[in-house]
């Protein structure tokens, strides 16, 4: 437990350090987006690493965290703090739901479930143009408030996202760490064994199932605040696809894993953008060599790469 | 202590257990043998209730537990060694026993009682002390299932199930295990229902005993009585086999 609390001190050191290293606003801006991937790539991690169920419908949980928070507030004038638990609620209740059919599935079946739900999703996005804009989006959504402190640029955005996320990444680490960890790792490996030793298996996949979507919304309803702009390409079937790639490659039932993971996948573009038509290439080349030569993810992957890097002691080479 | 009347177990349109009926009274070893596919292992998921009975009764206690979930099963005190060990590979020994008293964390039983029944365990099998840090998949097949066996005890049952605990294992191993559960009984009084496909050796332990052939039961009495019997020699002790073979 104490080295869990250093890495967790280690982190929040990291992320308060940050605004004192990047002054200009893009980078800001940057890890504005690191911190609400970080954030659903901890929520898929809870459900596809640790329990082993794969979602690739989470892109529709986010949005749908996006629009209700969008449209509430900017159509219906809610407070938008309010319309953020609204829309967390409503999503966790929604995926509690869909959960119990949707879980009994397994495997590939599960993968063509859960797409279909977030193409549904997305489908209703944008058809939906009375209530969310349609393809063109929905715009004027508030930034979010504390009293007189308007989060409106990026260094308080980044704030805001960040004390979520680390919020986040506490109660994940914790849930590993717990009776509840143990027993999604159980049924990870084998569903009757767990269901012998007294795990509710299938109350459990749907309740984990409803806490990844409960995260993912709290994510979505940011980026709606944060963007105060929201519009259906962000929501779509590649979204999720890079979402199981984040908890992937970062490390599946990692929790830091997905922290990497997301920072990897935010930031690649970013920085590939200086190879300019050539970047889309260079970036699937990473990926292809970190899951090819990393196979337990960055988190394994990096400190063994680093081992071997450095100078070795003397060793007798035969 | 636990009464199985009649009851019928269907997989699908297979009809699995042919009006089953059983019985186990307290601290009794009973064991359950017969060929592949004759029940023995839907005799046990069905007491746990993985797989639903269609209908009869079981009852634990005189409380039915037929219609329960398979974790209310265990809240009741049945915990099953499920067949093949099934232990949790990518854990450590140490988690893997913590699993087996998830209802009693859940329950809220201090961290001193769990700590005190995780002791009692490695008593018993003191390997799993040595390697109660190592992850489960890399034990012996010995080791793990020592282990399931042990998983299952922490969650204080009053009735062990056990599914072929001598699979694949050194008769060396299995004679270590035998003795384990017999001392179980003598110290803590559990009941114990036993699978079995070893039938000598685990009708030398049991009480009584039951042979199972395709889902009904077709011999039931007490363990030295079948040892002697005639027909069970002949089709699960292996005796008599040149008679046949020459007939």
């Amino acid at each position: 437990m104490k080295r869990e609390l250093v890495k967790y001190l280690l982190l929040v050191a990291a992320a308060v350090s940050m605004p004192y290293f990047f002054s200009d606003g893009y980078m800001m801006n940057v890890l504005v987006f690191v911190g609400i991937n970080t954030m659903l790539a901890v929520a898929l991690n809870l459900l596809l690493g640790f329990a082993g169920q794969i979602s690739l419908g989470h892109a529709g949980f986010f949005g749908l965290g996006a629009y209700i928070s969008g449209v509430l507030t900017a159509t219906h004038q809610v407070n938008p703090w309010l319309a953020m638990l609204i829309a967390a609620i409503a999503v966790s209740f929604l995926a509690f739901l869909i959960g119990f059919p949707i879980l009994k599935l397994k495997g590939h079946y599960l993968a063509m479930a859960t797409l279909g739900l977030g193409i549904i999703i997305y489908i209703v996005f944008n058809e939906a143009v009375d209530i969310t804009g349609g393809p063109s989006g929905l715009s004027g959504i508030p930034n979010l408030a504390l009293g007189s402190l308007v989060f409106d640029n990026d260094v308080k955005n980044y704030c805001l996202v960040w004390t979520f996320t680390i919020v986040t990444i506490l109660l994940a680490v914790n849930l590993a760490h717990s009776r509840i960890g143990r027993a999604l790792r159980a049924i990870h490996d084998s569903e009757v064994a767990a269901r012998v030793m007294g795990v509710n298996v299938r109350l459990l996949k749907v309740q984990i199932f409803a806490l990844s979507a409960f995260i993912s919304a709290v994510a979505g309803s940011l980026y709606a605040h944060v963007m105060t702009f929201a519009a259906p390409a962000s929501f779509g079937f590649h979204f999720s696809v890079e979402l199981v790639t984040m908890v992937i490659i970062g490390g599946l039932g990692s929790i830091y894993g997905s922290l990497f993971g997301a920072t990897l996948l935010t930031l690649l573009p970013e920085l590939l953008r200086t190879f300019q038509d050539y970047d889309i290439i260079i970036y699937g080349l990473i990926l292809i060599l970190v899951t090819m030569f990393m196979p337990g993810g960055l988190v394994q992957g990096i400190p063994s790469l680093l081992g071997a890097l450095l100078p070795k002691k003397k060793e007798g080479r035969g | 202590m636990l009464k199985i009347k009649n009851i019928n177990t269907y997989y699908g349109q297979v009809h699995a257990l042919k009006n089953v009926s059983i019985h186990l009274a307290r601290g009794e070893i009973v064991t359950l043998i017969g060929a592949n596919g004759a029940g023995k292992t839907t005799v046990l998921n069905s007491i746990s209730a993985v797989t639903p009975v269609r209908n009869g009764e079981i009852l634990f206690n005189t409380s039915p537990a037929h219609s329960l979930s398979p974790d209310r099963v265990v809240g009741m005190g049945i915990s099953q060694v499920p067949e093949g060990r099934q232990v949790f590979k990518p854990l450590t020994v140490e988690d893997n026993l913590e699993l087996g008293a998830y209802l009693r964390i859940r329950k809220r039983e201090g961290r001193g009682v769990i700590r005190q029944s995780l002791e009692e365990v490695y008593t018993l099998f003191p390997r799993l002390k040595e390697r109660r840090k190592q992850l489960a998949g890399t034990l012996s097949g010995g080791e793990q299932q020592m282990l399931a066996i042990g998983r299952a005890l922490m969650a204080q049952p009053l009735l062990l199930l056990l599914d072929e605990p001598s699979m694949g294992l050194a008769p060396l191993v299995v004679q270590e295990i035998f003795t384990v559960l017999k001392n179980l009984r003598s110290e803590k009084g559990t009941t114990i229902l036993l699978v079995e496909q070893n039938a000598k050796a685990a009708l030398k332990m049991a009480d009584r005993g039951y042979v199972l052939e395709t889902g009904k039961v077709i011999l039931e009495g007490l363990a030295s009585e079948l040892l002697e019997n005639k027909e069970v020699q002949r089709a699960y002790l292996g005796k008599e086999k040149k008679e046949i073979w020459e007939r």
